[in-house]
């Protein structure tokens, strides 16, 4: 071997040991600073990994882009869903006077809320675009409470990490880290363009999250839980989402 | 770099190249290792995003000019194929197999591994001279005479003379250029520019294209522009020599003979 290779060899060796350790040392710290999604485990894991790190870091503050009141759709495109359950149809049939939001696990007050009450509270709008991952949009103008003033209210608890969110349709459950929990745009809707929020486009209540996919955006909320570890929920990987093949962090 | 004129062989597509029975003897190769690597790591990235990018847009096979775009609102044009959705009408009496999750996953960690291959790729080239020796347009290239004649080589299909396996011609040049300096950067940019999260942080990447739906249709375009210089590089690749050309860029070797200076 001559002393060129065997340098080679040295370099190369040397760069592929500071590699593997730099990875451990990344894969660590992105641990720790919550940088991992909950489904990082699979041949996609590397990516997910890689866009949830690179956008919580770039956009843990950031707000989703508003548009003027003249660019909201003409007819905000309620698209199909399954058919919707006796148990809905008896709450619509009371003009949801009934539905309830209930908000447990690592709050000092769990509870429950009903329309009124969250209508009660201070409400903001925003116009905003909800973009489905098929790729199709459109921009409404959402009326809600943040969602951060309902867990004010229920007193979250400080090792909460997670917010786990589920629809009437028991198919349909996600979740998000606390920065998207107490994201300012983060809401709870129930108006749309000066109206109550149709049942097509998710009323009486919807989780509003303008900076992630329509999917993430779950339609008919009933109940949340604040937890510190999405294992215990589904299967595992964070919502019913990557249970069926998509993506738990949709910025992208 | 001295420039060696030999007997032409005969036109061959995809066939064997009889020069490559000559054993390649030259130390140097034909392309860098790095430029190897990157090369077949960006192929099998195109593949990868080409496939999932199409099962993604068949999932809404319409395509918008502006900020939003729905089934309520006019398309600038709809692809005729069938989607694999029930929410756009296609004419079809059927819908295809929803494959949205698997495709859009393996897209985007395409889409990493292919930007930090081309960060390495561009990084090494400035440092190396690839792009001032072997990319930018030579002094001799820029006249006229040299322009139409690599032209109407290439409009009669002939065989590139030994001293062309060697570098790139100006068309070459061109086109290698105009992917990796104007194609590549405008589908990263279009691509990024549909991702909610990420303009919420820099809202002009998508502002500047003209809203989210008209960086869907301008990734779609480059997409294309994208695919029709892949096969154009292999029609090109067969019509030059398919064997040695390959063997250049697999091992670094070439049939070609080089004189050394």
């Amino acid at each position: 071997m001559t002393d060129l290779s065997r340098r080679k060899l040295l370099v190369t060796g040397l760069a592929a040991t500071a590699g593997v350790a730099g990875l451990g040392v990344a894969a660590r710290l992105a641990q720790k600073y919550g940088l991992v999604p909950p489904d990082h485990g699979g041949i996609y894991g590397l990516g997910e990994t890689l866009t949830y790190a690179t956008q919580r870091l770039l956009t843990k503050h950031s707000l989703a882009r508003e548009f003027r009141r003249d660019q909201i759709s003409k007819r905000p495109l309620a698209n199909e869903m399954p058919p919707l359950s006796d148990a809905f149809k008896r709450l619509q049939s009371g003009g949801f006077a009934d539905w309830r939001l209930t908000v447990d696990g690592l709050v000092d007050r769990p509870g429950s809320f009903s329309l009124d009450q969250l209508k009660s509270y201070p409400y903001r709008s925003q116009i905003t675009q909800l973009a489905c991952e098929e790729g199709w949009s459109y921009i409404a103008e959402w009326i809600g409470t943040p969602l951060s003033h309902v867990l004010d209210l229920a007193g979250i608890q400080p090792q909460a990490r997670y917010i786990v969110y589920f629809s009437i349709d028991p198919d349909w459950w996600e979740s998000i880290d606390m920065a998207d929990a107490l994201h300012p745009q983060t809401f709870l809707a129930y108006g749309m363009n000066g109206g109550d929020l149709p049942v097509g486009n998710g009323g009486p209540l919807r989780l509003r999250l303008p900076r992630q996919i329509g999917y993430k955006s779950v339609k008919f909320v009933t109940h949340m839980t604040v937890t510190d570890d999405l294992k215990k929920f589904g299967k595992g990987l964070g919502s019913a989402e990557p249970e069926a093949g998509y993506a738990w962090y949709a910025g992208i | 770099m001295a420039r060696l004129e030999s007997a032409q062989a005969p036109l061959s597509v995809c066939a064997p190249n009889p020069a490559s029975a000559i054993p390649a003897t030259t130390a140097t190769p034909r392309h860098s290792t790095l430029v190897r690597v990157t090369h077949w790591i960006t192929t099998l990235c195109f593949f990868a995003l080409l496939i999932s990018g199409f099962e993604i847009v068949i999932s809404h096979p319409r395509f918008y000019w502006g900020e939003t775009g729905n089934v309520l609102t006019t398309p600038l044009f709809q692809l005729p194929i069938p989607a694999s959705r029930n929410l756009v009408q296609t004419g079809y009496n059927y819908v295809l197999p929803d494959q949205n999750g698997w495709s859009r996953s393996l897209h985007f960690q395409t889409a990493w591994i292919a930007v930090l291959t081309g960060l390495l790729y561009l990084i090494s080239g400035v440092f190396t001279g690839h792009f001032r020796k072997d990319l930018l347009p030579h002094k001799s290239h820029l006249s006229w005479r040299a322009f139409s004649t690599t032209i109407a080589s290439h409009l009669r299909f002939a065989r590139p003379s030994e001293a062309e396996a060697w570098s790139y011609n100006l068309l070459q040049r061109l086109s290698y250029l105009f992917v990796i300096f104007v194609l590549f950067p405008l589908v990263i940019w279009s691509g990024l520019a549909m991702s909610l999260a990420f303009v919420s942080a820099f809202p002009a990447t998508v502002t500047l294209l003209g809203g989210q739906q008209s960086a869907r249709t301008i990734h779609f375009f480059v997409s294309l522009a994208l695919l029709l210089f892949v096969i154009v590089h292999v029609v090109m690749i067969c019509v030059s020599g398919f064997r040695n050309r390959m063997r250049a860029m697999i091992t670094g070797r070439t049939a070609a003979p080089r004189e050394h200076p």
